[in-house]
């Protein structure tokens, strides 16, 4: 009967020397999966031009309807998003439109510190969309 | 007026033992969150100053500054007594503890008056050396009881009224134990005056002579104190938060400066009656006090940290079908093993 308490005692004090898993966060970071889903993201091609044609799939696999997307049409044949908007207050960050993206041209980032004071700072534009890493 | 002077050196010790007895009260919270937070694997309270050290001065304007509740149906009184009563029994068997060999010289010159310190032993680290020391502690630290029930009474609340009664039962019980733990020692020093047992303890430490009583002592003083496996009081899933659940601000302060003060003192008792108290070579013998004391509040964190609590029915079993002979018969030992030595 004693034998039990006593190892129980020493396993709480092995635990008290070994590295804690929390860390500090706001000083820490803690270091997130290749794979990880932070926010949707806009890439470019090398000339940094969207790659986006605009043809609206992210749009409609979006099971939250996060993204708008008003298509515009340049000279020839080329199709592009003249406004690209995605809401963050209502994105899920399930990578659907990733998916769903025949040009690759949209994709989750990595970030994950989203928190805002007015939800209308989370109404991201393309210009934001290009710009967030 | 020498006597005067007594008085003013008396009360001065006792001020300045008070002061810093609640600063280790404070920094016991912190330990107590620190080292929970270690055997967790978390990092424990670590936002206010380096390594979270002034976690107590933000408790404490935390709690200076949150609203005074005053229940309408409570007894005035009696609500506002409570947490009082409860905070100086906690800190009020202090005063019989020695807690160093020799704080000041023989004799002080104040204003061109010599003053005696020797003679009423104001010079030794104690403020009170009661011939009887070990009864007065018992005695104060047992009135605890009171600020716990009238507060739970006075509360109006049903879950405080079960947490006090709840606590009076267990506290009751486990005094016997404590108690009789205590013969043991007292048998074996042949004084109840602390400093006497103290220096009974000058070669060998009576954990070696008591350590059956050494370990009923330090499981009836967990009892005692209301410390995890048996803080019932607290059960939140069944008690809310038991007798202080309709206390706030710095009623609620008290209560839990005279929760970790009881732990203190009780850890100080035992450091005194079974670990040699300030004795220990080379180092400061107040430094010895606060390190043999301070390594068994670390152990009440630590058992904290390890055991799930007890049921009630459990508790009340233990204590009075196992503890309370088993502090019985070390007591019977203890007496033989006497009688057959001498």
């Amino acid at each position: 009967m004693i034998i039990p308490f006593l190892k129980g005692l020493g396993k709480t004090l092995e635990q008290c020397f070994r590295k804690p898993i929390t860390i500090r966060y706001p000083e820490e970071k803690r270091e997130v999966s290749e794979r990880f889903r932070g926010h949707p993201r806009l890439l470019t091609d090398p000339q940094g031009r969207p790659l986006c044609v605009a043809c609206c799939l992210c749009a409609t696999v979006c099971p939250s309807f996060a993204i708008t997307i008003e298509a515009a049409t340049d000279g020839m044949h080329q199709k592009y998003p003249r406004r690209f908007v995605v809401d963050l207050a209502r994105c899920i960050y399930c990578g659907f439109c990733e998916e769903a993206c025949p040009k690759a041209a949209i994709k989750l980032n990595r970030r994950y510190e989203l928190a805002q004071y007015d939800r209308n700072l989370l109404i991201y534009d393309k210009e934001q969309l290009l710009k967030s890493d | 007026m020498d006597w005067a002077a007594l008085v003013i050196v008396t009360l001065v010790k006792s001020l300045l033992l008070i002061v810093i007895l609640l600063t280790a009260v404070a920094y016991a919270t912190l330990m107590e969150r620190k080292v929970l937070g270690f055997m967790q694997l978390r990092l424990g309270p670590n936002r206010t100053g380096p390594w979270g050290l002034l976690q107590p001065l933000a408790d404490g304007i935390k709690l200076l500054f949150k609203e005074d509740l005053m229940l309408p149906v409570a007894e005035r009184s009696l609500y506002a007594l409570a947490p009082a009563i409860s905070a100086v029994a906690a800190l009020a068997p202090f005063l019989a503890i020695p807690f160093a060999d020799r704080v000041a010289p023989d004799t002080i010159t104040f204003w061109g008056r010599t003053i005696d310190l020797a003679q009423y032993s104001l010079n030794r680290g104690v403020v009170a050396d009661l011939p009887g020391g070990v009864l007065f502690i018992l005695a104060i630290s047992s009135l605890g009881i009171y600020g716990v029930v009238i507060g739970g009474w006075a509360s109006d609340n049903r879950y405080s009224l079960l947490g006090g009664i709840r606590v009076t039962a267990q506290m009751i019980s486990y005094e016997l134990a404590l108690g009789m733990a205590i013969i043991g020692v007292l048998m074996v020093a042949g004084s109840m005056r602390m400093s006497a047992i103290v220096e009974a303890q000058r070669n060998i430490w009576f954990i070696v002579y008591q350590p059956f009583g050494f370990v009923i002592y330090l499981i009836a003083a967990l009892a005692e104190a209301c410390r995890t496996p048996f803080d019932l009081i607290e059960c939140e899933n069944e008690l809310v938060a038991g007798y202080h659940t309709e206390y706030s601000s710095m009623k609620f302060g008290l209560f839990q400066l005279a929760e970790y003060a009881h732990i203190i003192t009780i850890s100080a008792i035992a450091t005194t009656l079974f670990l040699g108290g300030w004795q220990g070579p080379w180092l400061p013998s107040g430094v010895w006090f606060v390190g043999k004391t301070f390594a068994l509040v670390f152990f009440f964190i630590w058992v904290r940290a390890t055991f799930p609590r007890v049921r009630f029915d459990q508790l009340m079993d233990f204590g009075w079908k196992l503890l309370l002979p088993a502090a019985l018969a070390n007591i019977l030992l203890t007496g033989v093993i006497l009688v057959v030595w001498r």
